[in-house]
């Protein structure tokens, strides 16, 4: 991935970042001592919006910039992340109509800006030369901050960033003395940033990533297995995302407004400009508290306007917005052919997920076993807002160390391209209703994988028979009744039914075909076996059992296909 | 790879009659697999991408890599390796602490001023586990605390930073002697005295100090070399050296005395030490074949300018020339064609006006042929009356009629045929209004 054109610095000089590179806010991390720490710009910001802008041949970029969307619109260029490496016709202008309007320039898009100064004609910029400029002023933060010339970078990108687009981004990059050593999903990042948590248990699970930005929302199911993580499914969302939610807040302010001084601030660019700064302030204040003030001076014709919004108002006037994203995050699980009782986890990042309406949605959609990892229902979350630039620091501390061939390499499609078992692995156990299908290995694991469990041998010892098969899971629903008929079978599925559910829905795992047989003879009482499945890339199993703290063992292979 | 999990439903007994081999039935196969891509971010994902390129099993990895651990740990061990003792170092006495050498005590004699303070403390430990008085003491040697004595004044200096700075200053074992004309003939001028300048280059307060570089260096870098250190800023002093000042408060005077002695000292071996630096300078770029290459060629870019600007003026001289010649051959040819036009055109006049003679002659001859067109000897009145009719045909005909004319009359000898031709113009003048009919009665 990281096919740069000139020669990178030498692994022992890299002074590696992780950056954000995202449509409307950018960030950048650092890692001291594996912990990764997001970096605040010049201005005080951690979220630097990504917004550049030019006064009599000055350049601003942040939250300087951002403000000058209500004086200097035509020379500030704005979400321009996501029309990198496209063609004109390919691009949604919307989000610029407040700032420089995007133009065609030999089939890309560029913008007419006047960034020298006196008064000469707008001079035309590329959008790869506006991210190049924008990454060198994020970059030269980093240094400035860390005292040492930042020379490489891991950046991410949303999954369905194109190669043209990735390669326009390690253009851009070059050209601003950056070496991208490696592009990361966004979503991946995010789990990354968690898992890199030093409390953190590299477990079995599959986990949903709800990145809600400013401009787009992008949902993605990562199977994560023994800390690898692969994407079962991706759903990207133009029509909800935070600047639909500042819409709605402009549209319930305006008519306020209208109702006290009977003119529309909607009818004048610059009145517009403040309502739309304004607005996402007061929904930013809304995350943190309930109520927010909203206040503009001078917000048209004259008239200030000072007005207090409470945070169900906003849940109110959001609503439409709020569903969006259930249904969004319900049809990617459904893409990805699972179940919510299949979910163990939802990673909410993105500055939209501060909304604690959001995560509170999805606590109902999902069942109570799953974690919703946001700060309105985890306190142990991290900051939305910090998780991909936290995962992407943590991945350039990682790689850093590494020449830029060897990552090649790794990142190469033949090391990455590998087969997942399509059924869950596991061993048959005794429960209280017979049988029971206990998954070893679960499915969508990347082979090779090797797994271990210590499964309890019958009280009284003895010799005990290991039967491995493959096994699945089905959905099954009851009616709620008064008495619990199936005991719970692990512990995806401890699902209680004491609310006002009509049904009772979880998941029972179906005992699939048997793969080998194994027998471990005269264990003492209370004894406990030990079970290693190894699977090879070749589908061929290794199946190793043995007592605890006993000799010998068994041990035998299943060919593959 | 994830933790060992453990399960508490517990294993199914052994039915009878079940038996197999070695105690293991193979029985069936995986199902067919999914190829997915996994995202190659992680500690996890870099583990297997080192298993996969390096085509190992996890047993294998997990040996390599604890292996590869455990080495690490050693070589950061192994980083102090200690210097044999010169015996009569282990003699020094404590009270001559000003002048041993603190780094040979230590043992670190082979990194000096660039010993980290770690390494110091590390060395000092090992010194003292080996010299401490009551080792000493066990051997049956009391009071034998000089050795040790020398070690802790020699970590007291080297642990304080302003009195490892005194030290550093005036430590000669860490100088580089400049080299002797001698040496430099055999050897290599920029690597001797680039020797030289590393070690002089620890006194710089600013860093990083250029390099003397190689043959090859470009003149920038030569140019920043010396810049740099002909305006070096050295933090060396030499408080070190000082005397000692008495202690007491007895006598005040002469501990003044001392202070200001010190001072000067101070001040003159700085003084000294700045010469010294700028003769070494001097005796480098004095055999700096780079800055005689550089002159060289700057000269010859002068030259070479001097030289264009003479051979173009030159050119412009001999084109302003050139140009100046082929207008004056211009202005001679041009003068010359003129003439030869005048005088041509000036011959066809004359001859011209010749051939009109010529043939008026012929025209007054032809009627005196004629006899004037008498019969017998004509009158003189007769022949006034011809001459001035043929005057008058002359002076109303252009010299091509009257050469036309007269090319009609020569020849002819026969006074009827010479009237007849003559009438004959007449007639073509008169009829052409040109004469009038009694005009020329004398030739009608």
């Amino acid at each position: 991935m990281s096919d740069n054109t000139k020669a990178g610095p030498e692994p022992s000089e890299r002074v590696a970042i992780g950056l954000t590179f995202g449509n409307s806010n950018s960030s950048i991390a650092y890692t001291v001592d594996d912990k990764a720490e997001v970096i605040a710009n010049e201005d005080g910001d951690r979220q630097i919006p990504t917004v550049l802008s030019y006064v009599d041949g000055d350049e601003y970029y942040g939250g300087q910039a951002k403000n000058f969307l209500v004086r200097n619109p035509d020379n500030t260029i704005a979400g321009f992340r996501d029309f990198l490496g496209q063609e004109f016709k390919a691009v949604d202008p919307t989000h610029c109509h407040a700032s420089a309007h995007p133009q065609e320039a030999d089939g890309s898009v560029s913008f007419a800006v006047k960034d020298k100064g006196g008064e000469e004609a707008a001079s035309t910029v590329p959008v790869g030369e506006a991210a190049t400029r924008y990454l060198r002023r994020l970059v030269g933060s980093a240094t400035d901050y860390l005292g040492k010339k930042v020379t490489s970078a891991v950046i991410t990108v949303p999954t369905n960033f194109s190669e043209k687009q990735r390669e326009a981004l390690i253009k851009a990059a070059n050209d601003a003395d950056i070496e991208i050593l490696q592009i990361v999903s966004d979503p991946v990042a995010a789990v990354l940033a968690y898992d890199a948590r030093p409390e953190a248990i590299i477990e079995d699970k599959i986990i949903v990533v709800a990145d809600l930005g400013g401009t787009r929302s992008d949902v993605a199911v990562v199977a994560s297995r023994g800390g690898m993580y692969t994407i079962l499914a991706t759903a990207h969302d133009y029509e909800f995302a935070g600047v639909h939610l500042d819409q709605a807040l402009m549209e319930h302010f305006a008519k306020e407004f209208q109702k006290k001084h009977s003119v529309d601030p909607r009818g004048n660019a610059r009145s517009l400009a403040k309502l739309r700064l304004e607005s996402e302030a007061a929904k930013r204040a809304l995350s943190l508290g309930a109520n927010a003030q909203f206040s503009v001076e001078s917000l048209a014709d004259g008239f200030d306007f000072s007005v207090t919004i409470n945070r169900i108002r906003f849940e109110m006037v959001g609503r439409k917005v709020f569903e969006g994203f259930n249904r969004l995050i319900e049809g990617v699980v459904k893409k990805a052919g699972l179940d919510v009782l299949d979910i163990d986890e939802v990673i909410m990042c993105g500055g939209t997920s501060h909304i604690p309406r959001i995560a509170n949605n999805f606590r109902g959609i999902f069942p109570e076993s799953t974690e919703i990892l946001a700060p309105a229902t985890s306190a142990t979350a991290i900051n939305p807002s910090e998780l991909t630039a936290r995962g992407a620091a943590l991945q350039a501390s990682l790689i850093q160390e590494y020449e830029a061939t060897d990552i090649e390499q790794s990142t190469h499609p033949a090391v990455t391209t590998v087969k997942h078992i399509s059924n869950a692995i596991g061993v048959i156990t005794v429960g209280p209703n017979g049988d029971e299908f206990t998954p070893v290995m679960p499915i969508e694991t990347a082979v090779p994988a090797r797994r271990t469990v210590r499964i309890a041998a019958p009280k009284e010892g003895g010799d005990v028979l290991i039967k491995v098969v493959e096994g699945g899971t089905h959905i099954k629903v009851t009616k709620a009744e008064p008495k619990e008929k199936a005991e719970d079978s692990d512990e995806d599925s401890d699902f209680d039914s004491d609310d006002e559910d009509e049904e009772k829905r979880e998941k029972i795992w179906k005992v699939g075909s048997l793969l080998a047989e194994a027998a471990i003879k005269g264990i003492k009482a209370g004894g406990q076996v030990e079970v290693t499945i190894n699977v090879l890339a070749d589908l061929s199993v290794t199946v190793t059992a043995r007592e605890v703290g006993g000799k010998g063992g068994v041990r035998g292979t299943l060919s593959g296909q | 790879m994830a933790s060992v999990a453990t399960v508490m439903l517990p294993l199914p007994a052994l039915p009878s009659g079940w038996s197999a081999e070695k105690d293991f039935k193979a029985v069936g196969h995986l199902s067919e697999a999914v190829q997915r891509s996994i995202e190659p971010v992680g500690p996890h994902f870099l583990a297997h991408a080192r298993r996969a390129r390096h085509k190992r099993t996890f047993s294998e990895d997990d040996r390599i890599q604890a292996q590869e651990s455990a080495k690490n740990v050693e070589d950061g061990d192994e980083s102090d390796v200690s210097e044999p003792e010169d015996p009569m170092m282990l003699q020094s006495e404590a009270k001559d602490w000003k002048s041993q050498d603190h780094y040979k005590i230590l043992g670190l004699s082979k990194y000096r001023h660039k010993a980290t303070e770690d390494q110091i403390k590390k060395a000092h430990r090992k010194k003292v586990l080996k010299h401490h008085p009551d080792k000493k003491a066990a051997q049956g040697r009391v009071d034998d605390d000089q050795f040790f004595k020398c070690i802790q004044k020699a970590t007291d200096v080297l642990l304080d930073p302003i009195k490892r700075r005194q030290y550093d200053s005036v430590d000669e074992e860490a100088d580089v002697e400049p080299p002797t004309k001698k040496v430099l003939q055999k050897g290599d001028y920029y690597k001797l005295w680039s020797k030289v300048f590393k070690a002089e280059g620890r006194f710089s307060k600013t860093h990083p100090v250029p390099s003397f570089g190689s043959s090859d260096a470009t003149k920038e870098q030569v140019d920043e070399f010396y810049n740099f250190w002909y305006n070096f800023d050295s933090w060396r002093s030499f408080e070190y050296l000082d005397e000692d000042v008495p202690d007491d408060n007895e006598n005040r005077d002469q501990k003044r005395h001392m202070e200001r002695k010190n001072t000067n000292s101070r001040k003159k071996k700085k003084a000294e030490d700045n010469a010294r630096l700028r003769k070494l300078l001097d005796d480098a770029s004095a055999g700096d074949e780079r800055i005689k290459r550089f002159r060289q060629e700057a000269n010859a870019a002068k030259n070479k300018k001097r030289l264009d600007k003479e051979a173009a003026e030159k050119k412009a001289l001999e084109d302003a020339q050139a140009k100046k010649e082929a207008e004056a051959n211009a202005a001679a040819e041009a003068e010359a064609s003129a003439k030869a036009n005048r005088e041509s055109s000036k011959k066809a006049k004359e001859a011209a006006k010749n051939a009109l003679k010529k043939n008026k002659r012929v025209l007054k001859g032809s009627v005196k042929d004629a006899n004037y067109f008498a019969a017998g000897e004509p009158t003189a009145a007769q022949i006034d009356a011809v001459l001035n009719g043929v005057d008058a045909i002359q002076a109303k005909n252009d010299p091509d009629e009257i050469a036309a004319l007269a090319s009609k009359l020569n020849g002819l000898t026969v006074a009827d045929e010479i009237k007849s031709v003559w009438s004959g113009e007449a007639k073509r003048l008169v009829d052409a209004g040109k004469l009038k009919d009694g005009d020329v009665k004398a030739l009608a």
